[in-house]
């Protein structure tokens, strides 16, 4: 989205309960930046993020959709994420061969004690997100302002 | 041309019946032309040697109606499968879609199927075709007969056959083939080879054409669903109308994604789409990238096989990995 | 009546666009399509379009109304529907019959507004065949493939068009064309029409009767046995309805974007398991009664309601296009008893 002429996107942070988004928290607890355009919408578990989540959160206006989960091996159910990297390297690398920026999806570990990693990941994963621009490949056009 | 004759199939088939190992027979029924072939059920010799037809045409994949035919009733029912076929079969077998005892599985050989819109294309109106010297001979109506090539007229999943040898049968008539070496995934690394941009322009022109008929999922013999996400009037997704671009991506990626690791790659998407989206372009490269992602893996080459979707290591690649190393996969 | 020569055809494109939207058919890798005419397609001689030309006049979806809810009150903002005049070239007489099938369901009492709109800004431009092909069976429904209906009949021979205005509003188009038509006398029309009246006669599907089936014989097809074998090849998707010049069942839908609530209408298909869903649950549950619906609507239903005009025109798409080979053909001959 446009604010005073500027470009701002909007990030859907999908986090699990049981590491990133207690990471999240404990950014949050440490006064760590990272930018308000980062919507967190917290999950079980990575595991549960279904790939039309990720395509939903584009068709309602992300330009950024990031995925975050406890370290593999460090899942609270055991092995959910190993199961969400597999799905999301096909699902990331069908939306690179159907011509999307490959930058504008990504999955990221980050623990429960990791608050400055997840601080930092989101600062860079926006940046990035930012210098890519407006989603437009990924884009329902109802769904605009 | 195909090896095993019309004649020998309804020879099979009616002994089977006689003999009371079955009481039906799945199998192709003649149409109004000869390229218009219907699967239908046969339950006696009959209406076999009337309406059975076993010719060039004979592509369908009889999996949707092998599990209804499974489910009816208490008896057996025989199904005549191509070496393609088997594949699906046995994957349906995987996912214990039906029971093994109440069918009877005939292997036939194939020679690969021909596309009946490639020969449209190539004739008008068409009164006719059969086989002559190993070519396509076509009866018109304004043309009078035409030869065509029979390499040039093969569906695309015939050209790329990734298989001669049947997996799964009780009984073969013939010979059995062997797993070929096939071609099948270089269309995908051509794409791959694309710049980001060409590529989402060359898939915006193949989507933009989807209609929303859903014949790719109705046919497909992956799709085992009893209610699918896009059926689900709650979901929020659409399931029959052209609403946005964004929509038709969404069906394809999700219809692709659902079938990964259970796609057995037998074509019968693209054969159906009537508006001739390659949609396996979009499954092989699932398959693709299991194969060099995760080592690989045919589905339904072996019943009961685990599928890499739901398997894992622990050092399995990340996933920003696997999309820089997307295309490199060859 | 008036011709031009072949060759200045691309001139006479060009000076309908100036003033129209002009659509004409164009060969594409997944076959013939209308696309709107800019100067650089030549017209395509396929004989079907692979989608219908109903979508000019009833497109697969269209909006209808938005909803925006701000607290507690609620905006409705009906759309703003600028219909341009436009010109539809080289409809085929089997898809200009489907455009009367489809003004008995939208014109008919409560008119349909938007089909109105649309039927009222277009001019239809159809094109004679000459070679049909072995799929098509407009024949069994009465119409003449030789000599379309439509405001302005075309007829093209080997190196000109021969245009004849219809109705009035044809005929204001072809006058304002005069300055690259010439009048001519129908000679050559007429001995192309006897030629293509021939082939007609040939065709395979040519003896194809459907005088079986009509008004008022609900009860004599509705539970014959034989709706359970022709049934069982369905699989369900929707490509014959849609591809189906005359189908034109639709559901309305809201689509929630985050912002307000569209309210749009998409084209429906009998074969589908939400068809005639309701809040009761859907009152055709099987396969084999969705089968039964489509094909009586077409041949029993439909007559019924509208002095016994069939709902199929004959035009073949679903025979060409059905992913199993099942269709109307096939129906026909089994219920109908002809062979």
């Amino acid at each position: 989205m446009q604010v005073n002429g500027e470009f701002k996107p909007l990030i859907v942070a999908f986090c699990c309960n049981w590491c990133s988004y207690a990471g999240a928290d404990l950014a949050g607890n440490n006064r760590l930046n990272y930018p308000a355009e980062v919507k967190i919408i917290r999950v079980p578990c990575s595991c549960r993020v279904n790939p039309m989540f990720i395509l939903r959160a584009f068709q309602r206006g992300a330009d950024g959709v990031i995925l975050c989960g406890c370290h593999p091996g460090d899942c609270h159910y055991t092995s959910g994420n190993y199961y969400t990297r597999r799905r999301m390297a096909l699902l990331f690398s069908m939306l690179d061969y159907l011509g999307i920026e490959k930058e504008r999806t990504r999955v990221e570990w980050v623990s429960a004690a990791e608050g400055a990693k997840f601080a930092a990941t989101m600062n860079d994963f926006v940046e990035k997100v930012t210098a890519l621009g407006e989603n437009k490949r990924l884009e329902d056009l109802r769904c605009k302002k | 041309m195909q090896e095993i004759k019309r004649e020998d199939l309804i020879a099979k088939a009616a002994q089977l019946l006689a003999d009371g190992t079955v009481d039906r027979v799945i199998g192709w029924k003649k149409g109004e032309f000869d390229y218009d072939v219907t699967p239908a059920v046969f339950t006696s010799k009959e209406e076999l040697e009337n309406e059975f037809v076993w010719n060039d045409f004979c592509g369908a994949n009889f999996s949707k109606y092998l599990r209804k035919e499974a489910e009816k009733t208490e008896s057996k029912a025989a199904v005549f499968l191509k070496p393609c076929d088997t594949y699906s079969f046995n994957q349906l077998l995987t996912e214990h879609k039906f029971d093994r005892e109440k069918v009877y599985a005939v292997g036939v050989p194939c020679n690969g199927m021909l596309d009946d819109s490639k020969i449209k294309a190539a004739a008008n109106g068409i009164s006719s075709v059969s086989e002559e010297n190993g070519k396509v001979a076509v009866e018109t109506l304004y043309d009078g007969k035409i030869t065509l090539e029979r390499n040039e007229m093969l569906a695309e999943r015939c050209v790329n056959c990734k298989s001669k040898k049947h997996v799964a049968y009780d009984e073969l008539l013939g010979e059995d083939g062997e797993v070929l070496d096939s071609a099948r995934f270089d269309e995908v690394a051509k794409i791959e080879a694309m710049s980001a941009d060409e590529r989402f322009a060359f898939w915006q022109n193949e989507l933009s054409r989807c209609i929303r008929c859903n014949a790719c999922r109705n046919i497909c013999p992956a799709c085992t669903c009893e209610k699918c996400v896009f059926d689900n009037p709650d979901s929020g997704v659409e399931n029959k109308a052209i609403a946005d671009s964004f929509e038709e991506k969404m069906f394809h990626i999700i219809r692709a994604f659902h079938v990964v690791g259970r796609c057995t790659d037998c074509g019968e998407c693209s054969r159906v789409c009537p508006q001739n989206i390659p949609l396996h372009l979009l499954n092989r490269k699932f398959i693709k990238d299991i194969n060099g992602f995760y080592g690989d893996y045919q589905a339904g080459a072996e019943a009961g096989s685990r599928a890499p979707i739901v398997d894992f290591t622990k050092e399995d690649l990340e996933p920003g990995e696997a999309v820089e190393r997307g295309g490199e996969n060859a | 009546m008036r011709k031009i020569s072949l060759d200045k055809l691309n001139q006479l494109f060009a000076e309908i666009a100036s003033k129209n939207s002009l659509y004409i058919p164009v060969d594409t890798a997944a076959g013939a399509k209308y696309e709107k005419y800019d100067g650089t397609q030549t017209m395509s001689d396929a004989l079907n379009t692979t989608r219908s030309a109903k979508d000019f006049f009833f497109p697969q979806t269209e909006n209808l109304v938005d909803f925006k809810v701000e607290g507690k009150n609620i905006e409705i903002k009906e759309p703003v529907n600028e219909y341009e005049d436009f010109v539809i070239f080289g409809a085929r007489a089997c898809d200009v019959k489907s455009f009367e099938i489809l003004d008995r369901v939208f014109l008919a009492d409560p008119v349909d507004n938007f089909y109105k709109n649309r039927r009222e800004h277009g001019v239809v431009v159809s094109m004679a065949c000459t070679k049909p092909a072995e799929t098509c069976f407009c024949g069994t429904f009465g119409i003449d493939a030789a000599a379309p209906a439509g405001d302005i009949v075309c007829h093209k021979t080997a190196d000109a068009v021969y245009f004849d205005a219809k109705t009035d509003k044809g005929a204001k188009l072809l006058e304002s064309l005069n300055a690259l038509t010439e009048d001519t006398d129908s000679a050559a029309v007429d001995a192309q029409t006897a030629q293509t009246r021939e082939v007609l006669k040939k065709l395979p599907l040519a003896g194809l009767d459907a005088s079986a089936f009509g008004a008022d014989k609900t009860m004599e097809f509705f539970n014959r046995p034989e709706w359970q074998t022709i049934s069982e090849s369905c699989l369900g998707c929707g490509t014959c309805t849609f591809v189906c010049p005359t189908c034109q069942c639709y559901d309305i839908k809201d689509f929630n974007t985050g912002n307000e609530v569209k309210r749009y209408r998409c084209w429906d298909s009998c074969m589908y398991s939400d068809f005639t869903k309701m809040a009761h649950g859907n009152i055709r549950n099987s396969q084999v009664e969705r089968f039964r619906q489509r094909f009586m609507h077409k041949l029993v239903y439909y007559p019924t309601n509208n002095e016994g005009i069939f709902g199929c025109v004959g035009c073949g798409r679903c025979m060409a296009k059905c992913p199993v080979n099942m269709n109307i053909v096939k129906v026909m001959r089994k219920l109908g008893g002809n062979k």
